[in-house]
């Protein structure tokens, strides 16, 4: 007998038994799988519809943003939205009739929520009103019997305690755009908001947080049954500003009713204290995305609100700019302080004729009173002498013509016009009568008044490229930094130079003959220099000039003048620099020196370091000087 | 003694490629292919991460399986011990280096991440088999010729015990106790050693990890904890029932794609099929399975020699053991253990072995006709 045969044998039976077994096991899953899916299908069709699990995303709460005391001037406030999830309704249109007669809600905004609710699946709730008065909320909650799917949600909202005042530094957040739902998945949540101008925007990933997640399981009435693991979110981080609100609101209440920008910066460390821009709006219109009509209205205003005049409002900086052209003089050697012109009220170039502001002219003119009663011929004279690209040479080392770089976004760069600019781009040589109007801040030249108050600042501190800016910390990997202390570098004017150009500022307000001696700091303690500025928008023609020329008044409001006015102070130990622009004032003597007076009076009674009143009562005032 | 051969020894490739059983080889795709669909769907309609990643491996796996099946059956029973003792070490390696989450599973080799306990599940029905078949039939009754099979079997169940993976060590026991069946071992033996092993119930139950003490309450009654764990359980019974006759329509499931079942991918997959093609769809896997088997048994039977039958039988039995063991899980019919549904879960060792396995198979299958003696074949017997 072969043993093989046998083994074979043996085998091929249990080979079978265990053949059958696999065949009786299959059976089972089989039966089983009848039982689940045929048998008992319905009882687990119904536990899969109440079987959801959510995963949420827990936003986190924007950081606030305080001003240099502490105060905060944004954060974020509960705020009342009323929801419908259709599942639980009735009838949707029903149950929205019952609610507009509790709260406003016209025919129109319900067509719009019943197509929403149409679009979503039956648990997603779907937003009716949103920021509900108390009143309102209390209203629904006693009424919640006849209103079956009406939910009341808490959420947060940006809010912003000063409203239009500080709008243009702050910015303003608001929803996510679809272009910008890239990266972190908190900004797919129709609830969240971001950064879109200002401070909100410039820090905007540092004041936003880390979202945590819940999982929460809910049933088919996408009501929560409870909620299964959750990571709670990192709050956005807390930004001081070197902002003072105080002041700030003050600037801004100074230029209601005007198109009109005020700066005040730290002189020395380059802290905005103050960024006011009127007319202004209210941030939290953002918020849940701008009615039409607001928004058509402001981009219609010819005095646009929406724009922050200080970093992209570009004017011509008229006289406000001779010093710029006298330091370019000085430096360049091409003058002294001694030198002298006779004002006849205009002066001859070619076939053309360039007239000063007074009719009848000065007289004769040093530098010094070229500045204190804005002489145009006078710096006519000094223009052509040393040039316009020493001229621009000089007006971008005070920081004019380009981005001052502040952390604000939107900054326009202004412009400062050379020999090699007209030549490369218009394709005509420069004109001398061209460097004669660059020498009274007209023509070409662009600036934005954050940039002149860098100017001021650089000449009021003694030469220091001073750089402003607006945090006082910066974002870093465990939370804010304090901004380490900037050292700025000189610009290498001569002292002798900048305390000449200093000195001729306070006669331009401290001495009579002075183009703002009305607008004088009488105060003990207080004081101030600064110099005028007048922006003409319009030309005027030779029949104009024999007719007699037309005053402010008398033109409409968007022909006038701009009236501008920077200001240091106090005149010994410049602390502040002040910028003012008012938009079609007229004069700068009359309409931007006395806003810049109040605003420095301001400045300098809330300056922390300040002594005490009692202290520097002694300091006499800057004694007149007859001119 | 002269032995009648109904072929010849030695064949050519050609030959060898032809004797394929490609109506299986087309089988394997099919059933692969659900697997493809389920992970794409897993995905939530994607071929990454999973899909396009598992397609590669079981194109790798065809090639390993043509290439196993021909290779000369005796070369596989030459060496069973020597690929037994290594797949051995690797699995003791990974007291040393195994990398992965809580237990040690994996093993890190040129940036390839092997699983030996999936490879185990091969090599040790090969080494079996060419230990029965180097028994002799009235040596297999005897006690004494039963130990060196045990610790064959012993020292695998016990690494894989060690890591632990309790449902490996299971199919490892379950594989080698048929696999001691169909090669003779006396029947009471094998009562013997069920009533042994009932005694030994209290001592096992107190040395099982907390974890797997609550799986096994669990099962007893799943509702005792609904969130912990009796989770899976209810949850995939949840995905199976909804899914009903016709199934929810592919893509379609809401329980899969709510991430109710953590790992779906892999373990639990056979959820996804249930839920989105109902039972028309789990009926059509089984019958695909039942195929395999089928061919499987036959091969077994047809061969004429006992390293081939004990061999496919063994594979044979392995393979439906991972499905039997995942479906039942997956239908709340044995507690929680980590079996994959064989060619269809997320996981590339336990794909490329069972590859392998049907490799085996087909090469028992296309060198039938050889017979081969109680000695090494190349003796005269």
């Amino acid at each position: 007998m072969n043993p093989d045969y046998e083994r074979g044998k043996l085998f091929s039976r249990r080979a079978m038994i265990v053949g059958s077994g696999q065949f009786a096991l299959f059976s089972a899953l089989m039966a089983r799988m009848y039982y689940l899916q045929v048998v008992e299908a319905e009882k687990y069709a119904t536990l899969a519809d109440e079987n959801r699990i959510n995963l949420r995303l827990v936003p986190p709460p924007r950081g606030r943003i305080l001003d240099r005391t502490g105060v905060p001037i944004a954060a974020n406030v509960q705020s009342y939205r009323v929801v419908i999830v259709s599942e639980r309704t009735i009838d949707v249109r029903q149950t929205m009739a019952a609610l507009a007669s509790i709260i406003p809600l016209s025919d129109h905004e319900q067509d719009r929520i019943l197509r929403e609710v149409r679009r979503k699946r039956g648990f997603v709730p779907t937003t009716i009103r949103e920021n509900l008065s108390w009143e309102e909320v209390s209203r629904i909650e006693v009424n919640a019997p006849d209103l079956p799917g009406v939910i009341i949600e808490v959420g947060r909202i940006r809010y912003y305690p000063y409203s239009e005042a500080a709008a243009h530094v702050l910015g303003y957040v608001a929803a996510v755009s679809e272009a910008e739902q890239k990266g972190d998945p908190l900004l797919k949540l129709p609830d969240f908001r971001i950064g879109k101008n200002g401070i909100e925007k410039t820090y905007d990933l540092a004041l936003r947080g880390k979202a945590g997640s819940s999982q929460i399981e809910v049933n088919a009435h996408g009501r929560n049954i409870r909620e299964l693991s959750r990571t709670d979110s990192t709050p956005g981080l807390d930004l001081t500003l070197s902002l003072d609100i105080g002041l700030q609101h003050f600037v801004f209440e100074r230029l209601a009713g005007q198109s009109a920008v005020a700066v005040v910066l730290d002189a020395h460390g380059g802290q905005l204290v103050a960024l006011a821009s009127a007319p202004s709006f209210d941030p939290a219109e953002f918020h849940d995305g701008i009615a039409m009509r607001t928004w058509r209205e402001w981009i219609a205003d010819p005095k646009k609100p929406l724009i922050n005049k200080a970093i992209a409002g570009q004017y011509a900086p008229g006289s406000v700019f001779k010093m710029c052209v006298a330091l370019a003089a000085l430096e360049a050697g091409v003058i002294t302080p001694e030198h002298t012109v006779f004002c006849r009220g205009v002066v001859q170039l070619g076939t053309s004729s360039f007239h000063c502001w007074k009719a009848g002219g000065h007289g004769t003119m040093d530098l010094r009173n070229g500045i204190k009663q804005s002489c145009d011929v006078f710096f006519y004279d000094v223009a052509r002498r040393v040039g316009i690209d020493r001229i621009a040479g000089m007006a971008r080392r005070l920081g004019l013509g380009q981005p001052v770089g502040i952390d604000i976004s939107g900054e326009k760069p202004g412009f400062i016009p050379t020999k090699d600019w007209k030549r490369a781009t218009l394709g005509v040589p420069w004109q001398e009568g061209e460097t004669l109007v660059a020498g009274i801040g007209q023509g070409f030249i662009l600036t934005t008044p954050l940039q002149l108050a860098v100017m001021t600042a650089r000449i009021a501190n003694g030469g220091k490229a001073v750089v402003p800016h607006v945090a006082q910390e910066i974002p870093g990997p465990d939370g804010m930094e304090p901004r380490p202390q900037a050292t700025f570098e000189s610009l290498g004017i001569k002292t002798a130079h900048l305390d000449f150009i200093r000195d001729a500022m306070n006669a331009v307000v401290n001495e009579p003959g002075g183009t703002a001696g009305r607008s004088r700091l009488r105060e003990p303690g207080l004081s101030m220099a600064g110099k005028t500025g007048t922006a003409q928008v319009r030309r005027i023609s030779r029949e104009e000039r024999l007719r007699g020329v037309i005053k402010n008044e008398d033109l409409p409001w968007d022909r006038r003048d701009h009236a501008l006015f920077v200001a240091f102070g106090p005149v010994e130990t410049p602390r502040y620099a002040v910028a003012v622009v008012v938009e079609h004032g007229g004069g700068g003597s009359r309409a931007a020196a006395p806003v810049a007076r109040d605003i420095m009076r301001e400045a300098l009674l809330r300056d922390p370091l300040r002594q005490p009143a009692g202290d520097v009562a002694e300091t006499p005032a800057v004694p007149g000087r007859k001119g | 003694m002269q032995i009648a051969r109904t072929g010849p020894d030695n064949i050519s490739l050609m030959a060898k490629l032809a004797r394929v059983n490609w109506v299986v080889v087309l089988l394997l795709c099919l059933t692969a292919s659900v697997g493809f669909a389920l992970l794409y769907s897993a995905a939530g309609g994607s071929f990454e991460p999973w899909a396009a990643r598992q397609i590669t491996r079981f194109v790798i796996g065809l090639g390993v399986l043509l290439l196993v099946a021909a290779i000369d059956v005796r070369f596989w029973l030459r060496y069973a011990y020597l690929i037994y003792f290594v797949s051995l070490l690797l699995l003791g390696s990974l007291e040393f280096l195994g990398v992965g989450a809580g237990s040690q599973r994996w093993i890190e080799f040129a940036g390839v991440r092997l699983q030996p306990s999936e490879i185990m599940k091969v090599t040790l029905v090969l080494a079996l088999a060419r230990y029965f078949h180097k028994t002799a039939m009235e040596d297999v009754g005897k006690l004494r010729y039963l130990i060196a099979p045990l610790l064959l079997v012993a020292a695998p169940a016990a690494l894989v015990l060690r890591q632990p993976d309790l449902g490996t060590a299971v199919m490892l026991l379950a594989v080698s106790g048929i696999v001691f069946f169909l090669a003779g071992v006396r029947i009471w033996k094998f009562v013997a050693v069920g009533v042994a092993g009932l005694a030994a119930v209290p001592v096992v139950w107190s040395n099982l990890h907390t974890y797997q003490k609550q799986r096994i309450l669990t099962f007893v009654d799943p509702e005792r904890d609904p969130l912990g764990a009796g989770y899976h359980i209810l949850q995939s019974k949840i995905a199976l029932g909804s899914g009903g006759v016709a199934g929810k329509g592919f893509l379609q499931g809401t329980q899969a794609h709510l991430n109710f079942l953590p790992e779906q991918q892999t373990d639990f997959i056979f959820t996804i099929l249930a839920e989105e093609f109902g039972i028309v769809g789990g009926l059509c896997l089984l019958a695909f399975y039942g195929g395999l088997i089928v061919y499987g048994i036959a091969v077994a039977v047809g061969c004429r020699n006992q390293f081939g039958r004990i061999l496919v039988m063994g594979l044979t039995v392995n393979f439906f053991l991972y499905v039997f063991i995942n479906m039942a899980m997956v239908m709340g019919l044995i507690p929680v253990v980590g079996v994959p549904l064989p060619l269809v879960s997320y996981g590339g060792t336990a794909l490329l072995t069972l590859m392998m396995g049907f490799g085996l198979i087909m090469c028992v299958h296309v060198h039938r006709g050889i017979q081969i003696g109680r000695r090494d074949s190349h003796d005269p017997v």
